[in-house]
């Protein structure tokens, strides 16, 4: 993989215009952007880093890069707010702000030669998803690889159509449960730190990955604990309420961390105190 | 093939425990194979059995008025089937379907029970594993009532 991506102070602190060039419908509330500069050099995030999404004149929220397509920006943003909501909307040829990108990346080298596996819950699959998308890529670098996937219900599921690709594909376990299913479900049902358990990967030569709300991704760690791997080879992605990027502001403040900055991918290890901190 | 030993020992669920305890609980045990869309128990039926799922996958339903069949949970390899058939009234309280072909191993519970009175150490035993794995399913649950993947924002 290349250097970490480090914007420049321009990059860091001005939003530059990207216009939506494509935009995908991924669930009820969840949609895909495919965002291509309006000038300038394309940006190189790496898997795991994030961007502060600019909707003019009405805010700005922080969003993990899903993958790139050639030049353009891929990202997955669920519409729960003001701000969200009117990224969502936006139509391709509408021009939106992007700042970055931001942040640490997933250690991918460290799984290299070793079994990785990713478990994502809701729309945690997006910031996992360029780590796949990279995984995939390079699949000759990995033993195993294994996606354990969780959504509510089967609507809910992100990626779907890629997701049975790469399911015809092959080179991935892939393994997809919903917590309600509905009449034409075939798959699991159930919470996604239950599939952790019968996956067929080496505890002791796997690095693992994890994204959901906070309460899965302890869940998870606990499953996949329990399966044997060490808490420093289980790393996390973490969300706070990032405003600057760049460590200054301290809204993102974690503990002793700041996650924009220092974060937002963690071992498991640092983070396993803080994640119990109820005032955190 | 694998003997009902062998399948035994290799068995998460009774990791740790005697090879002599081993030898009583498979003498209550047979493998059984089922065809997709078999029913292997319906709500109110006696729970004289529980299964070891060594292959498929068994879906463990309700029936709701207006709605039909309600898929609770799937149980999957390695996976426990039931528990009813260790506290009267010893009555299934969901129904259970394969999915797919089944391969499991099938418990006989009134001999089981007969054994761990006969034997509190063996009893013992196999109660600390049921109530783990019981424990481990209220977890799970308790995981999915709190709707962790719901919008936040909008309740």
């Amino acid at each position: 993989m290349s250097a970490l991506a480090e914007p420049s102070l321009a990059e860091a602190t001005v939003p530059r215009p990207f216009a939506v060039a494509e935009r995908r419908r991924e669930t009820a509330d969840t949609w895909t952007l495919e965002l291509e500069p309006l000038g300038g050099p394309a940006l190189t995030p790496l898997p795991g880093q994030f961007t502060m999404l600019y909707a003019f004149g009405i805010g700005e929220v922080p969003i993990s890069v899903s993958g790139r397509n050639g030049e353009r920006l891929v990202q997955t943003v669920r519409a729960v707010g003001a701000v969200t909501e009117a990224i969502c909307a936006s139509e391709p040829g509408a021009v939106l702000g992007v700042r970055g990108p931001f942040g640490n990346a997933w250690p991918l080298e460290l799984a290299e030669g070793r079994d990785l596996v990713i478990v994502a819950g809701g729309i945690g699959l997006a910031p996992l998803h360029g780590a796949l998308e990279h995984a995939l890529n390079h699949r000759e670098r990995y033993r195993g690889l294994t996606l354990l996937y969780g959504a509510r219900t089967p609507a809910d599921l992100l990626y779907r159509v890629e997701l049975a690709e790469l399911r015809e594909r092959g080179g991935l376990q892939l393994e997809v449960t919903v917590d309600a299913a509905d009449e034409q479900w075939r798959g699991h049902v159930g919470v996604v730190p239950k599939l952790v358990g019968r996956a067929g990967f080496d505890p002791r030569d796997a690095i693992a990955l994890v994204v959901g709300p906070e309460i899965m991704m302890r869940y998870a760690i606990e499953a996949l604990a329990d399966r044997g791997i060490a808490a420093d080879r289980m790393f996390v992605s973490m969300e706070r309420n990032m405003r600057c990027g760049l460590g200054h502001c301290g809204h993102c403040q974690l503990g002793p961390t700041l996650i924009c900055r220092d974060g937002p991918v963690y071992s498991a290890a640092a983070m396993a105190e803080l994640m119990e901190v109820r005032e955190l | 093939m694998q003997t009902i030993d062998e399948l035994l020992r290799e068995a998460p669920l009774f990791v740790a425990l005697e090879p002599a305890q081993l030898e009583l609980i498979a003498g209550c045990a047979t493998n059984v194979h089922f065809e997709a869309d078999h029913v292997l128990f319906r709500e109110g039926d006696p729970a004289d059995q529980f299964y070891l799922v060594r292959h498929g996958s068994i879906a463990l339903e309700t029936f709701a008025p207006a709605r039909g069949h309600v898929l609770i949970e799937t149980v999957e390899p390695g996976e426990v089937l039931g528990w009813s058939w260790l506290f009267p009234p010893y009555r299934w309280h969901f129904d259970a379907r394969a999915l797919t072909e089944i391969r499991a191993t099938a418990f006989d519970g009134a001999c089981l029970r007969g054994k761990c009175d006969d034997d509190p150490a063996l009893g013992y035993a196999l109660m600390t594993r049921f109530a783990r794995v019981m424990i481990e399913r209220l977890q799970w649950t308790r995981m999915r009532l709190l709707d962790v993947y719901g919008n936040v924002g909008a309740r």
